[in-house]
């Protein structure tokens, strides 16, 4: 997947777990949370999702790096870089 | 000699919210009732297949975001959906409520069932591998999910229980809830029961290998309780949940009154995992009388918990004829005729469905009682058509189940 894929893939994420946003206006360079109704558990999701869609794994250590889309996007590429978009 | 019972002691309905397979509303409902109208519809569930359920159509996003829809249980949604429509009903001014005197009182057959199951089902598709199995399942799953979840919804920081009663939870919730009113645990109760289970397979698994699942061509027609023809029972979702209040709380601010809950019992059968006890219903029914200080010969509607299977429909049919003699004077009628069993909301459901004759004088009937199963003739049955009454002033609401747990709850006209 390219940078732009990921993006969208995250997108559609986030679409599912945030059913309720607006998500046409997300900033890439702000933290989801200061954007959105998103707490510990929702974000949860976010690396369940992955897991299970793509199968990429985010340890709790890495969890820092998916606080906003440019930098989930950023930590994404090298593991996601393989895996074709459906 | 017992004396009266002060106005604080004095347990009173003042408001209905409920979903239910033929209505969102009381209004609703009670015309279903009174027109005959079934909600019983063709359902499909995995493993199952093709079978017949109740199934409820009220807007879960009325009360709730989509994210919390999601994020919570069905069960969950049923009780937000019925809190609020209660809280509404009842005319409370619940921006001036203290939330801490509120408590939530919401009975359930069973509960996790349905998280578990499809988390299962899940994970099968990753070949068992549980670093899938979601975060979500354990608050889905704890007992006192549908309860906490009303409470997340409504700001309520009173108590808040999901009491586990089998069938009987709907009356358990709605006793529970006036106990606690008793005890000054709160000042506005929140009680009654919910439903999920037709999200999960495993209940119409169950019953049908036990025998127990309602079979028909046309499912308006499935759920025949008393009819020589019944096959079993239904399986439906629901909920209702009543807003119980001090007499005296609610004759102050002047609330609407459904009835006052004169008696009330429950008891065990100690006899059996499945196989109801007549005796002790019976006994049971007997116990609510006794504290209501009213005989059987006084209470006007009997409405039964009959879910259409051979066994339960003549055990309780005996238990009746022995309360109320079979004089006809008492009638007797059925609600799961209509939905189906909705398990934890079946006793509160059916109890909501009756409380409305305490102004119309109407008995609605069972239906779908084509023949008469000889061992189910009661005098005083109220067979597919309503029946205009010269009054209602008491109604004493049955049910009971599984492990041999019986409820029953009078209520009497203000």
């Amino acid at each position: 997947m390219t940078k732009a894929e990921i993006r969208e893939e995250v997108l559609d994420i986030l679409a599912d777990i945030a059913p309720d946003e607006d998500l046409s206006g997300l900033d890439d360079s702000v933290s989801f949370r200061e954007q959105m109704e998103l707490d510990s558990m929702d974000f949860l999701d976010i690396v369940m999702e992955l897991r299970k869609r793509h199968r990429v794994q985010v340890p709790e250590d890495d969890y820092v790096h998916l606080a906003s889309m440019s930098s989930t996007v950023d930590y994404l590429e090298p593991l996601m870089k393989d895996i074709q978009k459906v | 000699m017992i004396s009266p019972a002060s106005d604080n002691q004095r347990i009173v309905i003042t408001g209905v919210g409920l979903t239910a397979p033929n209505g969102n509303t009381l209004a609703e409902y009670r015309e279903a009732l009174l027109d005959g109208r079934s909600g019983v519809q063709p359902y499909d569930i995995r493993y199952v297949g093709p079978t017949l359920a109740g199934i409820c159509d009220f807007d879960e996003l009325k009360y709730q975001k989509r994210r919390d829809v999601r994020r919570g249980t069905r069960a969950g949604s049923i009780g937000i959906y019925c809190a609020n429509e209660a809280i509404a009903d009842s005319g409370i001014e619940w921006e001036n409520v203290d939330r801490e005197r509120v408590g939530i009182y919401v009975g359930v057959t069973e509960h996790g069932n349905v998280e578990t199951e499809n988390e299962i089902h899940e994970i099968k598709g990753y070949g068992y591998d549980t670093s899938v199995w979601s975060h979500h399942h354990n608050p889905r799953t704890v007992a006192n999910n549908p309860a906490g979840e009303i409470t997340l919804n409504l700001g309520i920081t009173g108590p808040h229980y999901t009491v586990g009663a089998a069938c009987a939870a709907g009356n358990a919730g709605l006793i529970q809830g006036a106990q606690q009113l008793l005890l000054d645990e709160c000042d506005i109760a929140i009680g009654g029961g919910v439903s999920e289970s037709i999200r999960t397979f495993g209940i119409f698994a169950g019953f049908a290998s036990q025998g127990a699942l309602a079979v028909h061509d046309d499912p308006t027609r499935a759920s025949r309780p008393f009819d020589r023809d019944r096959n079993g029972i239904v399986v439906s979702e629901g909920g209702c949940l009543f807003t119980i209040e001090r007499y005296a709380d609610a004759a102050k601010r002047g609330a609407k009154i459904y009835g006052e809950l004169v008696g009330y019992a429950m008891n065990s059968d100690a006899s059996d995992f499945v196989l109801p006890n007549p005796k002790q219903q019976a006994r049971c029914m007997h116990m609510a009388l006794r504290r209501a200080e009213l005989s059987g010969d006084d209470i006007d509607i009997v409405s039964t918990h009959a879910t259409a299977t051979s066994s339960g429909d003549i055990q309780e049919c005996a238990a009746v004829r022995d309360v109320f003699g079979g004089d006809g004077a008492t009638l007797v009628n059925n609600t799961k005729s209509f939905i189906g069993h909705a398990m934890g909301a079946a006793g509160s459901l059916e109890l909501a469905g009756n409380l409305p004759a305490f102004d119309d004088g109407v008995c609605h009937p069972t239906i779908n009682v084509d023949n008469l199963d000889p061992e189910c003739e009661l005098d005083g049955l109220v067979i597919n058509e309503a029946r205009e009454t010269p009054g209602v002033n008491t109604i004493l609401n049955n049910s009971f189940g599984m492990l041999g747990i019986n409820s029953a709850v009078v209520i009497k006209r203000v």
